[in-house]
């Protein structure tokens, strides 16, 4: 008996949201005594790397070398996670959801036989039946899933449980595995991807600006305070609709959906539908000159007054603080 | 060509979310229902493949006879015909189920539906159903072209996109901006009352997971303003009070 945890990694080393995974797979474990926590990474990625997975709280990672994986082959990772999941005889996939882990999980509950709760943000009650809750309509509310199959998949959100760093560094075992063809039928030709950036749907602080902002010119204002707080910077969806920002930047019922411990929303008014992709978030502030927007009942600390003064105030401050 | 679209029935987006029946049941009472947002774009980008290379476009939903008027609409923005599976969609398994049945009995070259539901945002059942059926699943996917009976797509990713290729038949799970949102026409809306919507019984299947109950977060107290000339108080209050910094 054990719990597998399918990490992801990008650039060289394995993606935080996929470290929050094992540390949930650690408390599950532990809280529900599940065996083993056994991490399965796929394609090219250090042994060292790897092994930092024992840091979040796996006692083994195995690393499946084939570098047809490199790529985030949808059909092919959910077939090597399948394969790996039933060599080790686990009973509970866990993962952290993201846009590949969501792909993933989706054919591998076909696969297993197993039922899938997403989205979830806390451990399982097990009082009665196998109790999980989900966040559910974007945010606004939650609901409490009962799984009532033996082989479980849980797609963890952002923040769940605390990410644990203090545990000794995990075995890693190479394999190799016989994926067939027909799993490799479509192939990624290109990636176009931000490099060197933190990744907002990873932030831990994000910053997002609305068209409060009035221009993209004027973008180095949130840009600044970003990189002070090491945060990713965000947008409204009327700013990425017009252009200004990228798509992959607007937060939103409709974009990407943030759950940092600090939001920072500037000139954005607070419509319900960015609301939508901001309320997991920790901690909100807002800095509005309309008094009135509605994002300040939404949020715990506020400034009114105009952008263009506060921003460059507080990212003195912020530097002052340090 | 033979296009399949699944949408879910699903609250406006400005809707206010309470639960009935001792936090066991969705109040609908004054919520307006809509095509799911993404599914909105998967029928849209549909309807462009329709009139650009010439296909047949079905729209199928899994509900109750209250979605009907949802699937009215998709047969004004443009699709062909719509099918109904009777039954409140109990988990994204037993809805994966259910499309992948009807897909088998009628064999589609491309199934489409939004990347995720809005009411419990899953984002499972396109991969559940290519599964199911044997063919690649393709999620979020942000654009689409047909060549032939090759598929190029753009996939969103952690900051920024990646690239697909791939081959009919295939399942895709849809966002923007992989077309513009339709509106349905005058001509739409009459020539939809006439089209056909067949309603089919679902497949007897248990489901896998099932929801016991709702629970609301807590209500937010309320916003503490910080001076606009004190922004350095913002700081100490982040720091020390939130303890985010």
């Amino acid at each position: 008996m054990s719990v597998l945890v399918y990490i992801e990694h990008a650039e060289g080393s394995v993606k935080k949201t996929s470290l929050e995974a094992v540390s949930y797979a650690r408390a599950l474990s532990d809280k529900l005594s599940s065996g083993d926590v056994i991490a399965v990474a796929l394609g090219l990625i250090s042994t060292e790397e790897l092994a930092k997975a024992g840091t979040a709280g796996a006692s083994k990672v195995i690393h499946v070398i084939d570098s047809k994986l490199n790529d985030g082959i949808i059909q092919a990772h959910a077939e090597a996670v399948a394969q790996v999941y039933k060599k080790i005889n686990a009973t509970t996939l866990v993962l952290a959801k993201s846009s590949l882990g969501d792909a993933v999980a989706s054919r591998l509950a076909i696969k297993l036989g197993a039922g899938l709760v997403s989205n979830v943000v806390e451990l399982p009650d097990t009082s009665s039946g196998y109790k999980v809750k989900r966040s559910i309509y974007t945010g606004k509310a939650f609901a409490i899933s009962k799984v009532n199959t033996d082989h479980k998949i849980l797609a963890v959100k952002k923040n769940a449980v605390d990410l644990k760093t203090d545990g000794p560094l995990a075995t890693v075992e190479e394999v190799n595995l016989d994926i067939s063809a027909e799993n490799f039928a479509t192939s990624i030709t290109a990636t176009d991807k931000a490099t060197g950036e933190i990744l907002l749907p990873e932030a831990d602080i994000v910053v997002s600006g609305g068209r409060g902002m009035k221009g993209p010119e004027n973008w180095g204002l949130i840009e600044n305070l970003a990189k002070e707080l090491g945060a990713a910077t965000g947008c409204s969806k009327p700013v990425s609709d017009i252009g200004w920002r990228p798509h992959h930047e607007h937060v939103g019922q409709t974009g990407v959906k943030v759950a940092p411990t600090l939001y920072i929303a500037v000139g954005i008014s607070g419509a319900i539908q960015h609301l939508a992709g901001v309320n997991s978030s920790k901690c909100i502030v807002v800095i509005n000159k309309d008094p009135e927007a509605p994002f300040f009942k939404a949020a715990d600390y506020g400034i009114v007054g105009d952008a263009f003064e506060i921003l460059p105030k507080l990212t003195e401050a912020v530097k002052a603080q340090k | 060509m033979k296009i399949l679209v699944c949408i879910t029935h699903v609250p406006d987006t400005t809707s206010k979310i309470q639960f009935t029946e001792n936090n066991t049941k969705f109040d609908k009472n004054g919520v307006q229902y809509i095509i799911g947002p993404y599914d909105d774009y998967a029928l849209a980008r549909a309807v462009e493949i329709k009139e650009q290379l010439g296909a047949s476009l079905t729209v199928l939903n899994v509900g109750e006879a209250e979605t009907e008027p949802t699937l009215r609409k998709a047969l004004a923005i443009g699709a062909d015909d719509a099918i109904r599976v009777n039954s409140f969609p109990k988990d994204s398994f037993f809805v994966a189920k259910q499309i992948a049945a009807i897909a088998k009995q009628n064999g589609y070259d491309l199934i489409l539906m939004g990347r995720e539901s809005i009411d419990f945002n899953g984002g499972m059942v396109h991969g559940m159903v290519g599964e199911l059926l044997g063919m690649p699943s393709i999620s979020p996917v942000m654009k689409l072209e047909i060549e032939g009976d090759k598929v190029k797509m753009a996939r969103e990713i952690e900051g920024g996109k990646e690239y697909v290729d791939a081959k009919l038949p295939l399942v895709a799970g849809c966002q923007e901006p992989i077309a513009e949102w339709k509106i349905p026409n005058m001509r739409g809306i009459m020539s939809a009352r006439t089209k056909p919507l067949v309603v089919v019984e679902p497949t007897a299947d248990a489901v896998v997971t099932d929801v016991t109950s709702f629970i609301l977060p807590p209500a937010k107290g309320t916003v503490k303003l910080v001076d606009k000339d004190n922004v350095g108080e913002l700081v100490r209050l982040l720091k020390n009070e939130a303890k985010v910094l």
